[in-house]
C-alpha cells in the first residue's frame, strides 16, 4: 500500500510539473505579452521598455524557472489589473470557490448515493423511475435556469433564503444545490449502475449462502465494491466544480476563484489566470491522487498497480 | 441418527419468467436425501440442476418461483420458512459451494475477514475465536502457512486455493448438508481430483450428507450413495448409485453412460456415444417425454404424461414408457 501511493505520489508530481510548464507558456502562447501589458495604443519603445522591466527578454527556460519557484514559495507576481500581489488575490476567492466546492460534492454524494443504491435494490421500482427522473431533469435544465428558478422561489417569493452573496452559510445553500444538482445525475447512475452490477455478482450470493442479513449483503459486500468507479469520477467532478463553477458564482454574486479566473480572461491579466490554472490543476492533480489512494484502500487488486 | 431425512423434496417445481412467457426450467422433482449420505445430480448443461440447489438453500432471487408439495430439511419445511429463518439455516446448517471459485469471493475483503464472517454470522464467539477457527479450518482443507493466509486476498490465490477456502468456509459451522454445484468444474484438470478427494473425505470424516453436481459420471461412480439424473427439468431416473448404473432404465441414462468408456465393459474402439439432438424449449406448455426428441424408442404415448415407474420398488424409479426398461438393462442387480 505504501508503496502504491509512493508511486502515485511521484507520478502527481511529474503531471504536476508538466502542467506548470504548460500553463507558464500560456503566457507567450496568447501572444506577446509586454504589448498586452502596455496596451492598444502604447508605442515600440514603451513595449521595449515594458518588455524589459518584466524580464520578458531573458531566456525562456530562465523566466520559467524564476516563476517557478516563487510560485513554489506562494509568489505568482503582481496582478496586471488589481495591481496587487497575485497570490493573497487568489486565496481570498479560492477559500468561497472550496466552501462551495466541498459543500456541492457532498450534497451530489450524499443524494445520489444513496438513491443509487436504493434504485439498485428495486429496479423500475417508482423510486427508480423517481431516480432517473431526477437525474434527467438535472441533466437538462442549465445551472443558471435552475439557479434563477431557486432565487425566484426561495428568496423573492418566499424569502426564506438570501439571493445572493457569502456573508452567512445560508448564503451557501441555494449555490450548494445547484452546483451539486448538476453532478449528481451522473453519480447516481454510476452508483446505480455499479450495485446492479454487483448485486448480479457470485460473491453476493456467497454472502447470501452464507446466512449474511441483506443490509450486511448490500452495504458491507456489495457497496464496498460497487463506490469503487464512483470515488474516481467524484474526484474528476470536484475538479469541474472548483473550475467550473463560473456559472453558480455568477447567478449568486459569489466572488470565488472561478469569477475571478473569468475576469481576469477578460481583462487579460496573465499572470493571475496563469496562477488560477496552476492551482486549479494542482487541485485537480491532489484529488485524483486522493481518489487513488482511497481507491486502493477499498480495493486491494488495485494496490500491486 | 434419525429415520427423517435430512432433505426431503416432492414435485419441486421452478418458473421463470423470460420475455416470452415463462421458463419451465424443473419440472416436478422428487428425492430423499439421508443423513450423511451423497446424492449426485448429473445431467447436461441447463437442465436444471443449479436452480434446484438453489431453490433449496432459498437463493433463487425474488424473480424465480418455486412450488413444491414437499420441501423439508430436517423436518423444517423450507417452503413456509421466512427469509429470516432460511437465513439462519444457510452457512449454519445447510451451505453452499459454488462453481466459479474465481469470483465467488469478495476481492474486498480479506481471506480471514471471509472465513470469519461465516462463523460470526451464527455463533456467539469473539473475533479471535472466529479466526483460530478460519485456522484450523484451512489446515483441515490443506492449505499450508493457513494462519499468513488470513491477511491474503482472494486475487492473490489461484483458483484450486480459492475453492478450498470456498470449502473451509462452507465448512465453518459445521453444516448437516452441502451442496456443492460442480465445485472442480472451472479448475484445472490435476487439481480437480485433489479437490474433490478433499470433499469427499471431509464429508465422510464431518458426516455431512451431501448434494454433489458434476457431469462426471466417473467421479458419480466413484462417490455417489444415490444418483439423481435431469434432463430439462425433470428428473428422468432416480435411484441407488450401483442399481442406477448397474441397470439403467431410462433411455437418457444409458445414453449418458455410453458417453463415458468404462475400463473392462467398453469394447475397445467403440465409439464414444454422444445423444444426436436438440433439447426442446422449456418455454410456454411443456408436456410428454422431453426426451422424445432425441430418443430411439419414442413412440405415440411420449407425447402423453409420462407415468413415474419403478426399476426396484421404493429405490430405483424413472419416468419412460418404454415397455421394459429392465429387460434392456445390460445386467440384473440383485434387490
Ligand atoms: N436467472 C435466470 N434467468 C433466466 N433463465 C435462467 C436463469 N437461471 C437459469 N436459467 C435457465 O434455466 C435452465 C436451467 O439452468 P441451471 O443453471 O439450473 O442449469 P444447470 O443444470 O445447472 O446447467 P450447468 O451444467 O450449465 O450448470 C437453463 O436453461 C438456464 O438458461
Ligand atoms: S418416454 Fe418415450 S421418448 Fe421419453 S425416454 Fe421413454 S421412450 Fe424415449
Ligand atoms: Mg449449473
Amino acid at each position: 500500500m505504501l508503496r502504491f501511493i509512493l508511486k502515485r505520489a511521484g507520478l502527481a508530481i511529474l503531471v504536476a510539473f508538466t502542467v506548470s510548464l504548460i500553463s507558464f507558456s500560456l503566457l507567450f502562447l496568447s501572444g506577446d505579452p509586454a504589448a498586452a501589458i502596455a496596451g492598444e495604443h502604447a508605442s515600440d519603445q514603451d513595449i521595449e521598455a515594458i518588455r524589459r522591466i518584466y524580464g520578458f527578454d531573458r531566456p525562456m527556460l530562465l523566466q520559467y524557472w524564476e516563476w517557478l519557484s516563487s510560485a513554489l514559495m506562494g509568489d505568482f507576481g503582481e496582478s496586471y489589473y488589481f495591481k496587487l500581489p497575485v497570490a493573497g488575490l487568489i486565496a481570498e476567492r479560492l477559500s468561497i470557490t472550496m466552501t462551495l466546492g466541498v459543500c456541492g460534492i457532498s450534497f451530489a454524494l450524499l443524494t445520489a448515493v444513496p438513491l443509487g443504491v436504493a434504485a439498485a435494490i428495486r429496479p423500475n421500482s417508482l423510486l427508480d423511475r423517481f431516480a432517473l427522473f431526477l437525474s434527467v431533469a438535472g441533466q437538462a435544465m442549465p445551472s443558471f435556469w435552475f439557479g434563477l428558478i431557486l432565487i425566484v422561489v426561495f428568496s423573492i417569493q418566499l424569502g426564506w433564503l438570501p439571493p445572493s452573496g457569502t456573508a452567512t452559510p445560508l448564503h451557501f445553500v441555494m449555490p450548494t444545490i445547484v452546483l451539486g444538482y448538476y453532478a449528481m445525475p451522473a453519480i447516481m447512475r454510476l452508483t446505480r449502475a455499479g450495485m446492479l452490477e454487483v448485486l448480479s455478482s457470485d460473491y453476493i450470493r456467497t454472502a447470501r449462502a452464507k446466512g449474511a442479513p441483506e443490509g450486511l449483503v448490500m452495504f458491507k459486500h456489495a457497496l464496498r465494491n460497487a463506490i469503487i468507479p464512483v470515488v474516481s469520477l467524484a474526484a474528476v467532478q470536484m475538479g469541474f466544480m472548483l473550475g467550473g463553477s463560473i456559472v453558480v458564482e455568477s447567478i449568486f454574486a459569489l466572488h470565488g476563484a472561478g469569477y475571478l479566473a473569468w475576469e481576469s480572461i477578460s481583462r487579460n491579466d496573465l499572470p493571475t489566470v496563469q496562477a488560477l490554472i496552476l492551482v486549479f490543476s494542482m487541485f485537480y492533480i491532489v484529488f485524483t491522487f486522493l481518489a487513488d489512494v482511497l481507491n486502493a484502500w477499498l480495493d486491494p487488486r488495485m494496490r500491486a498497480g | 441418527m434419525t429415520d427423517t431425512p435430512i432433505l426431503s423434496v416432492r414435485n419441486l417445481t421452478i418458473d421463470i419468467p423470460v420475455g416470452g412467457g415463462t421458463l419451465h426450467a424443473v419440472r416436478g422433482i422428487d428425492f430423499d436425501l439421508n443423513r450423511g449420505e451423497t446424492l449426485c445430480i448429473v445431467g447436461e448443461s441447463g437442465s436444471g440442476k443449479s436452480l434446484t440447489s438453489l431453490a433449496l438453500m432459498g437463493l433463487l432471487g425474488k424473480k424465480i418461483s418455486r412450488r413444491a408439495d414437499r420441501m423439508e430439511f430436517d423436518g423444517i419445511d423450507l417452503m413456509k420458512t421466512s427469509q429470516r429463518g432460511m437465513r439462519k439455516l444457510r452457512g449454519l446448517r445447510m451451505s453452499m459451494i459454488f462453481q466459479e471459485p474465481m469470483t465467488s469471493l469478495n476481492p474486498a475483503y480479506t481471506i480471514g475477514d471471509q472465513l470469519a464472517e461465516a462463523l460470526l454470522l451464527h455463533k456467539k464467539v469473539s473475533r479471535e475465536q472466529a479466526r483460530a477457527r478460519a485456522v484450523e479450518l484451512l489446515e483441515k482443507v490443506g492449505i499450508t502457512a493457513a494462519k499468513s493466509r488470513l491477511s491474503q486476498y482472494p486475487h492473490q490465490l489461484s483458483g484450486g486455493l480459492r475453492q478450498r477456502v470456498m470449502i473451509a468456509m462452507a465448512l465453518m459451522c459445521e453444516p448437516e448438508l452441502i451442496i456443492a454445484d460442480e465445485p472442480t468444474t472451472a479448475l484445472d484438470v490435476t487439481i480437480q481430483a485433489q479437490i474433490l478427494r478433499l470433499l469427499v473425505d471431509l464429508q465422510k470424516e464431518l458426516g455431512m450428507a451431501m448434494i454433489l453436481i458434476t457431469h462426471d459420471l466417473g467421479v458419480v461412480a466413484r462417490v455417489a450413495d444415490k444418483v439423481a439424473v435431469m434432463y430439462a427439468g425433470e428428473l428422468v431416473e432416480t435411484g441407488p448409485a450401483a442399481d442406477v448404473f448397474g441397470a439403467p432404465a431410462h433411455p437418457y441414462t444409458r445414453g449418458l453412460l455410453r458417453c463415458i468408456p468404462v475400463p473392462g465393459k467398453t469394447e475397445r474402439g467403440a465409439e464414444l456415444g454422444t445423444i444426436p439432438g436438440i433439447v426442446p424449449s422449456l418455454v410456454g406448455e411443456v408436456s410428454g417425454c422431453p426426451f422424445r426428441t432425441r430418443c430411439d424408442h419414442a413412440v405415440d404415448a411420449c407425447r402423453q404424461p409420462i407415468p413415474l415407474r419403478e426399476q426396484q420398488a421404493g429405490r430405483h424409479s424413472f419416468r419412460c414408457v418404454h415397455p421394459d426398461g429392465r429387460a434392456a438393462s445390460p445386467q440384473e442387480v440383485p434387490a
